[in-house]
Parts: C-alpha cells; sequence; structure tokens
C-alpha cells in the first residue's frame, strides 16, 4: 500500500474546494459584466469611497491587533508561569467562544448603548455618560473583544515552552527582571507574537459583522463594501476585484509571519 | 498560584472583559420583556417557550448536525492527509501545508464568497448540503494543525517493528501509530467542532432557503430585534459546556496520571 | 486524554440527540416562499401546512436589494417572493415573474379593494403578476418627550438639536427618497444633479444620525434611544402599543406610498401550491390574523371590516386617506444604469 496515495482524499478536495474558488475569484475580478477582461475592477480601490474604507480597516484592525497584544501579553506570562490548574485557566479564555459570537456582540450593544447598562451604571454613581456607540471607538472594542483569545493562545503556548532553565541562567549570570525579559523571554516567544498577530490581524481586517452591529452602518469598512457588492448591488466582478486587493495584504501578512516564524508551522492554537 | 495582587486583578479584569456580555446574555434570558432595552421583571417563560419554538430548535439542530458531521469528515481527511504527508519529500509537504492553511489565513468573507461563485457555477441548489461542504473545507486545516505534530513524533522503527512481528498494515496502524496520533485526532476534532459551531460568515454566504444555523438565525434576528428564547438557548448551551469542562477538570485524577506518563 | 475523549462522546450524543428532528412527510409536494423578515404570524403558515398537506420552505430578507440577487442567482428555486413597487417592475423588466392565473385566486380577486389594483397599475400594468400584501407609508417616528416642537417636514431631521437623536433607514432607496424630499425633487428622479444634491444632504446630515437601521428602528425608538426615526407606518402601531411617547407623521414634503406583494417567480417549479398559498393568504381571517400580527396595513378590505378595535380600523396611520396628502409618490424602477448610479452615491454617503 503506497502511504501517498491516503493524501488524495484531501487534495482532491483542497482542489475543489479552495484552489477553483479562488479561481473562479480571480476570474470575476479581472472580468467585466459581458466576460471581457478589465482592471477596473481592482483599481476601483482607488475611488475614494473604496480607499477610504480599505484605509479605516486598515487602521482599526492595526490598532485592535496592537491593543490585543498589549492586553494578551502580560496576561499570557502571568498564566505561564502559574502552575496550578493551568489548563484550566486556560480553558476558561477559549470558553467565551462557545456562545455565539453574533450574540457575545450584540451584548455589547446592550452594555454600551446610550440608555444601555454601562450608562446606567455611570449615571447611578454621578459619573458623565459614555457616548461610544456607532463609533470607531466601539468597532476597536468589538474587535478586541472578540479576537483576543486568538492572541492568548498561541503567546501562552510559545512562552509555556521557554525552558525555565534558560531563564535561570540568564538571572544566575546576573540579569534583572527587566533584561532577561527584553534579552530572552520576548525573543524566544516571537513565534507566538507572530501568529498572534496574524490570527487577530485578518479577521480584524476583514470583517463586517463588527462593523454593522457595533457601528450602526456609519462606518464603511472593506468587509462592508464587499459585502454589499455581493448581497445587495449584485456586482460580483467589483466584489471579487476588492477581494483580490485585500487578499494582497492577507498574503503580505502570510509571508512576514514567514520571515519570522522559522519553522513555518506557527504555534497557533 | 498567581503571585502578587496586581497580577490577580490584572486577570480578573480580563475575565470581567471577556465575561461581562456573556453575563448580560443570561441576564436577558430571565428578563420578563420582550425588548432589550427593558427590564420587565424575572421571568422563566422564555426557557419553556424556547422547547415550543420550532424555528430555533431545528436551527440547533442544523448547527450541531453540521458541526458534527463536518467535524468527523474532516478529521478523517485531514489525518489521512498528515500521515501521507509523513512519507512526502519536503517540497511536496510544504506545498500541501501551504495550501491547507489558504482557508485558515484567508478572510472568511473571501472563503465565503468563492465556495459561493463555486456552487452557483457548478449549480449545486444551496442547502444543507453546500454548508456542509463549506465547513469540511474550513475545518480541515484545524485537524492538520492538530495531528501533524504528533505524525511528526511518531518513530518509524515501532511500526516496521510491529510489521516484522508479523502486523498486517491495517493492524500496525491501529494497534501502533493511531494510538501515538490520538489525542491530536480527538483535539483537532474538537477544535473542528467548535469552529464550524461558530462560524458565521461562510454559512452566511453557502446558504440555501429554509434552512438556518443558529449564527444565520441570530443575524437575521438582529435587525429585528433578538427573540429572547435564543438568550435562553445560549445560556443553556454556555453553562452545558462550562460544566462539562468543570466535571472533567476535576474528575478523579489517577488514571489520568498514568496515562500522561504514557504519553 | 480521557477527558477529551468523554467531552466528544457527550457531545455527540448531544448532537445525534437533536438530529433526529427533522425532515417530515409531505404528501402534497412543498412551496419555497421568500418573504420580509417578521412579515407573516408564523400560525397561518401552519395553518395552510395542515390544510393542504404542502410543506412550506420560509425564508426570509430585509432588504429589496438583498433578495433581488439571491433570486436571480438561481441558487435557490423559490415559488413566491414578495417585492415592494419599484423591484417588481425590475423583476417584470428582467423577465422573472410569472403571469398569475386568476382564476385560482378568487379569494384575491373578491377581497382585495380595487383602489389597491388601480395602484398596482403603476408598476404592473394590467395586475398582470402581482397580488398586494401590504401598504403602507414612510415617515418621521418621533418620542414626544424628547421633541416637543410640532413635527412637520423632513427638515427636521437635519436639526442640531437632535444631534445623536436621529435613525434613518439603511436601504438605498428609502435613504435618498427623504434626501431628495428634502430638496423638493421626486423620489423617483434620475437627474444627476438632483440626485447629487440630495447626496450632498445626506452627507450633511451624516454627523447628526446616530444609526442608519432598518428594523432596529422599532425597538430603539421603544427603548429610547432616539427621538427621531424614518420608519414604515406599519410599525407605527406595533411601537406606540408599547411605548405611548411616540407619534408617527408624514410630512409635508410628500413621501413614499408602498405597496408589497405576492409575486410567482418565472421558474417556479410548484406554481400550482404557490398559487394555493396566495390564495390562502388573501382569505379575510388569514388576513386579519396577518395585520394583528405585523400591524401593516392590509389591503384586503373583508378583513378590515372584521378588525374589531374601532381605533384601529379607522386609524389614519394604519389606513390613511392618500388625498390627504400632497406629493404622495410611489418607487418606480430606475434602470440598471440609474441604479448603479445611485448605488455609487449611497457608497459615496455611507464611507464618508
Amino acid at each position: 500500500m503506497n502511504k501517498k496515495l491516503l493524501s488524495a482524499p484531501y487534495l482532491l478536495w483542497a482542489a475543489a474546494f479552495i484552489i477553483i474558488p479562488l479561481l473562479m475569484v480571480l476570474y470575476y475580478g479581472f472580468t467585466d459584466k459581458t466576460g471581457a477582461f478589465t482592471l477596473e475592477n481592482i483599481a476601483a480601490i482607488a475611488t475614494a469611497e473604496h480607499g477610504k474604507a480599505l484605509w479605516l480597516s486598515l487602521l482599526l484592525s492595526l490598532t485592535s491587533t496592537l491593543i490585543c497584544l498589549l492586553l494578551a501579553y502580560p496576561l499570557a506570562m502571568i498564566l505561564a508561569k502559574s502552575n496550578k490548574g493551568k489548563s484550566f485557566l486556560v480553558l476558561l479564555f477559549v470558553l467565551p467562544m462557545w456562545m455565539n459570537f453574533l450574540l457575545r456582540t450584540l451584548a455589547w450593544l446592550t452594555l454600551l448603548e446610550k440608555t444601555g447598562v454601562i450608562n446606567n451604571i455611570l449615571k447611578l454613581i454621578g459619573l458623565p455618560a459614555l457616548n461610544i456607540i456607532n463609533t470607531p471607538a466601539a468597532i476597536i472594542l468589538g474587535m478586541v473583544y472578540n479576537f483576543l483569545p486568538f492572541m492568548i493562545l498561541p503567546l501562552y503556548n510559545a512562552l509555556t515552552k521557554i525552558d525555565s532553565n534558560v531563564i535561570n541562567g540568564a538571572r544566575d549570570l546576573g540579569a534583572d527582571g527587566f533584561q532577561t525579559f527584553l534579552k530572552i523571554i520576548f525573543p524566544l516567544s516571537i513565534p507566538g507574537v507572530i501568529s498572534g498577530i496574524t490570527m487577530v490581524f485578518v479577521p480584524a481586517l476583514t470583517t463586517f459583522v463588527i462593523s454593522t452591529i457595533l457601528g450602526g452602518n456609519k462606518i464603511l469598512l472593506i468587509g462592508n463594501v464587499i459585502e454589499m457588492e455581493f448581497t445587495t448591488t449584485g456586482n460580483w466582478n467589483l466584489g471579487s476585484g476588492l477581494s483580490i486587493v485585500l487578499m494582497i495584504f492577507i498574503v503580505l501578512n502570510m509571508v512576514l509571519s514567514a520571515i519570522f516564524d522559522k519553522e513555518g508551522e506557527g504555534t497557533a492554537l | 498560584m498567581i503571585k502578587t495582587t496586581a497580577q490577580r486583578i490584572y486577570v480578573a479584569l480580563i475575565f470581567i472583559f471577556l465575561y461581562a456580555p456573556i453575563a448580560t446574555l443570561m441576564v436577558l434570558s430571565f428578563n420578563a420583556s420582550k425588548s432589550r432595552a427593558k427590564w420587565g421583571g424575572f421571568t422563566f417563560k422564555w426557557y419553556a417557550s424556547l422547547f415550543e419554538n420550532e424555528a430555533i430548535l431545528k436551527a440547533l439542530g442544523n448547527t450541531l448536525l453540521i458541526a458534527f458531521l463536518s467535524a468527523i469528515f474532516a478529521t478523517l481527511i485531514g489525518t489521512a492527509a498528515c500521515i501521507a504527508m509523513q512519507h512526502m519529500k519536503r517540497k511536496g509537504r510544504a506545498l500541501l501545508i501551504g495550501i491547507a492553511n489558504i482557508p485558515m489565513l484567508n478572510a472568511e468573507i473571501v472563503t465565503g464568497i468563492s465556495l459561493m461563485l463555486l456552487f452557483i457555477f457548478l449549480g449545486i441548489k444551496f442547502g444543507f448540503m453546500t454548508i456542509l461542504l463549506a465547513h469540511i473545507t474550513f475545518n480541515i486545516p484545524y485537524v492538520i494543525l492538530s495531528v501533524m505534530p504528533r505524525v511528526k513524533q511518531l518513530s518509524p522503527s515501532t511500526y516496521e517493528a510491529a510489521l516484522d512481528l508479523g502486523a498486517s498494515h491495517l493492524q500496525a496502524f491501529f494497534k501502533v501509530v493511531f494510538p501515538d496520533i490520538l489525542p491530536g485526532i480527538v483535539s483537532g476534532f474538537i477544535m473542528a467542532f467548535t469552529m464550524s459551531l461558530d462560524d458565521f460568515i461562510i454559512t452566511y454566504f453557502t446558504k440555501g432557503a429554509g434552512i438556518d444555523t443558529l449564527s444565520t438565525k441570530i443575524y437575521t434576528e438582529v435587525r429585528k430585534g433578538i427573540k429572547p428564547e435564543m438568550y435562553a438557548l445560549s445560556t443553556l448551551i454556555f453553562v452545558t459546556v462550562l460544566i462539562l469542562l468543570l466535571l472533567v477538570n476535576y474528575a478523579p485524577r489517577k488514571k489520568q496520571d498514568t496515562h500522561s506518563a504514557k504519553k | 486524554m480521557k477527558k477529551w475523549i468523554s467531552l466528544v462522546l457527550c457531545i455527540t450524543l448531544f448532537t445525534t440527540l437533536f438530529a433526529g428532528c427533522g425532515s417530515t412527510d409531505t404528501p402534497n409536494g412543498e412551496v419555497y416562499v421568500f418573504n420580509w423578515g417578521e412579515y407573516i404570524d408564523e400560525e397561518t403558515i401552519k395553518m395552510f401546512e395542515k390544510e393542504t398537506g404542502i410543506d412550506v420552505i420560509y425564508e426570509e430578507f430585509q432588504t429589496n436589494e438583498e433578495m433581488y440577487p439571491k433570486v436571480e442567482a438561481g441558487a435557490t428555486t423559490y415559488d413566491i417572493v414578495c417585492p415592494s413597487d419599484y423591484m417588481i417592475a425590475k423583476m417584470v423588466d428582467n423577465n422573472m415573474l410569472a403571469e398569475l392565473n386568476w382564476d385560482n385566486l378568487p379569494n384575491a380577486k373578491q377581497h382585495i379593494g380595487a383602489q389597491y389594483y388601480e395602484k398596482s397599475e403603476e408598476f404592473d400594468p394590467g395586475n398582470k403578476y402581482s397580488v398586494p400584501y401590504c401598504w403602507g407609508t414612510v415617515g418621521i417616528l418621533y418620542n414626544t418627550s424628547m421633541v416637543k416642537e410640532p413635527v412637520t417636514s423632513w427638515s427636521i431631521l437635519w436639526d442640531e438639536d437632535y444631534k445623536d437623536n436621529i435613525l434613518m433607514q439603511s436601504s438605498v432607496r428609502d435613504l435618498f427618497m427623504v434626501g431628495l424630499k428634502l430638496n423638493g425633487y421626486s423620489m423617483n428622479s434620475t437627474d444627476k444633479e438632483e440626485l447629487d444634491a440630495a447626496k450632498q444632504s445626506l452627507i450633511e446630515q451624516k454627523p447628526l444620525v446616530q444609526a442608519y437601521v432598518i428594523d432596529q428602528v422599532r425597538d430603539k425608538m421603544i427603548g429610547g434611544e432616539a427621538a427621531l426615526g424614518v420608519i414604515y407606518s406599519g410599525e407605527a402601531i406595533y411601537t406606540q402599543r408599547e411605548n405611548p411617547d411616540l407619534e408617527y407623521v408624514v410630512p409635508e414634503e410628500g413621501s413614499n406610498v408602498w405597496i408589497d406583494s405576492w409575486c410567482i417567480l418565472k421558474d417556479a417549479p410548484n406554481k400550482e401550491n404557490a398559487e394555493k398559498f396566495i390564495d390562502f393568504m388573501c382569505r379575510p381571517e388569514i388576513a386579519l390574523m396577518n395585520f394583528e400580527y405585523i400591524t401593516y396595513s392590509t389591503p384586503n378590505d373583508s378583513a378590515r371590516e372584521l378588525i374589531e378595535d374601532e381605533d384601529i380600523r379607522n386609524s389614519k396611520i394604519a389606513f390613511p386617506d392618500l388625498s390627504e396628502y400632497n406629493d404622495m409618490e410611489t418607487f418606480s424602477y430606475l434602470g440598471d444604469e440609474a441604479d448603479e448610479y445611485l448605488n455609487n452615491l449611497y457608497k459615496e454617503v455611507m464611507s464618508n
């Protein structure tokens, strides 16, 4: 029995449901409604409204990725250091994912609304109201909230892999806590950082749900534009063209992570 | 355990951040008023009416069935691919893993529309089948991701030793290889199941008339106002999973230890 | 590892338990219905299924614009859709609808008021393709505890005092209707200058708008989240019932009178069942059930007679006398080119 044959089902599957569909996106993206070749759908990204949507998406997703990293890193370090009930503690950070993500995002609406829970509490203790619903800030919050676990897990995995002897060695050789972190812990955790960034940045860049629910449709992200082209305006060619532009950023992200993460398989989850 | 108070406070704050919306949903499931914005007193009525709400129960059934089937198929296909990859040259393996990662790293919206375009092109009627095919597709990479490291750790000599001792290929696989990679397979399955359960975007683009998963049902309800039964259902699911995790975690530890020692 | 296996087992058990509920026997075939969200009393569907043995596969959409590509793509073969006026014209234009056989629709002939068929002629000449299901106007719903002045004009939606307290509709035509009417133009304008002027007004208005939504207007107005919202008249009765502070008004510059009608698609596989379904929905007692559930004005005169609550039967909101208003229009189909132009303007407003 040739073991390589075992990959046949997968290869067929990948060809049929990954490669061919992507080729179809390319086909639609590079043709117009009559089927003739055109670059118009790609160039459409340069129009004011699409360009602005892409710029805003990049800005919001980069900001939320950064916030995720800053929030998750100390947390992952604390978790990695503690030893009792460790895996359970980590599970607690994944557990929210079992509650539907649309509902969780919607719950933020209930919390953040003008007459929402948070504002009622603030009013009760005499503080000024928090008006971030339907602003970019609310969307960033939604992104951070939804994708934080994707940052915590790879970081945690990378940090637990660090041999404690290496850290102790550094300490013995006279490095202080900060130096140890800067010279030993952080460099060794880079693969986790990279895969965390990838896992947060891509979904944040391409979301249309979070901006719809928490942005009140006032803020148009590139994901919203693409969704609109497919579901309401019905211009699939333009939608595909913009998707191709979006994929360029994703590939860029993948290449960057491949450069940093030489093992090639990441420490994701 | 966690050392300083500052660290404890930090962890607690993040916990509050992650669980505040969940607590909100749970509270809403007991809200007698239908409106999200008003508290109308405490009630259990949504839990009662949940079990009479055919549409929600059907969506739940679809969601679980699709998650289960897609996780099974993805586990079979993905595990087979991992074993095959072990016998491939480095380049072939890298290419395969590269392809495998596409649905995981690509934007969900692009995966969704690309599959939608394919199904329309092929003239497949949108429905249960198209959702299932799509879910298997994006689940496979998660299986490969968790099985691959286990397969890598296998030493080829044990398998060969089994063959030398007279075992057939199948016997050798199930007696020697399979037990070693089982943990990877199980966690791959669970991951696939979870991903399928929580997916909205890809389902949104590949679903047809008359079929809803919980996600797509919720999305249509978001705009009209969520039915309180939905809060009740998610509370039930969440509590069930939480209890399972607690049981599993605090279950008798003895057997656990011998097992992990073997690993 | 054992713990994982037991977890998997539990989940599996759970799954198979629910997988059991599913298909039922359908002796008399099925019918695929594509309707607006929350636009029917589901009890009436059950009654239809019970009486005829036809299985109803029911699916919802939120906007006309969202419905059209789904039907056009043909990924699902629907039998019945319920588009609005201008969308019916577009679908007729693109040869997507089947001519109705009125002999099979006795209830529709008998109970739907003649004036509604007359109105339908605007987008469906000769009443060949559509049976009116609901109708109404578009206006401003406002909270009297927050808005002290009388609301008479669309221009109040441009009043700085209500910054962050205004809800606008998010679908293209409904949004631009307000912009065009404010400027005194027809809401069916295809004149680029007029459309651009409307766009400019909407961009100026954007900082004042709390959110662009469709059906959430209802919940948000009930909850007191906003002071003013553009809404379909059908929601007014429901929202007033929940929050008595709310008032509905049709602005003096005129507004939209719309009709949503049942249509059968050209390649509907179950035409006969579709006719049965539509006619069933036109029975007075069924139409009444639907009216009471969704509170959108019914064109079914016999059903209106059956309404017990006199206030509602004679309600100016549910059954307005259109001759009392000026400049009421019905959307017409603008053609592909103007549609595309409008879509681009819409994106400009939204991304601004």
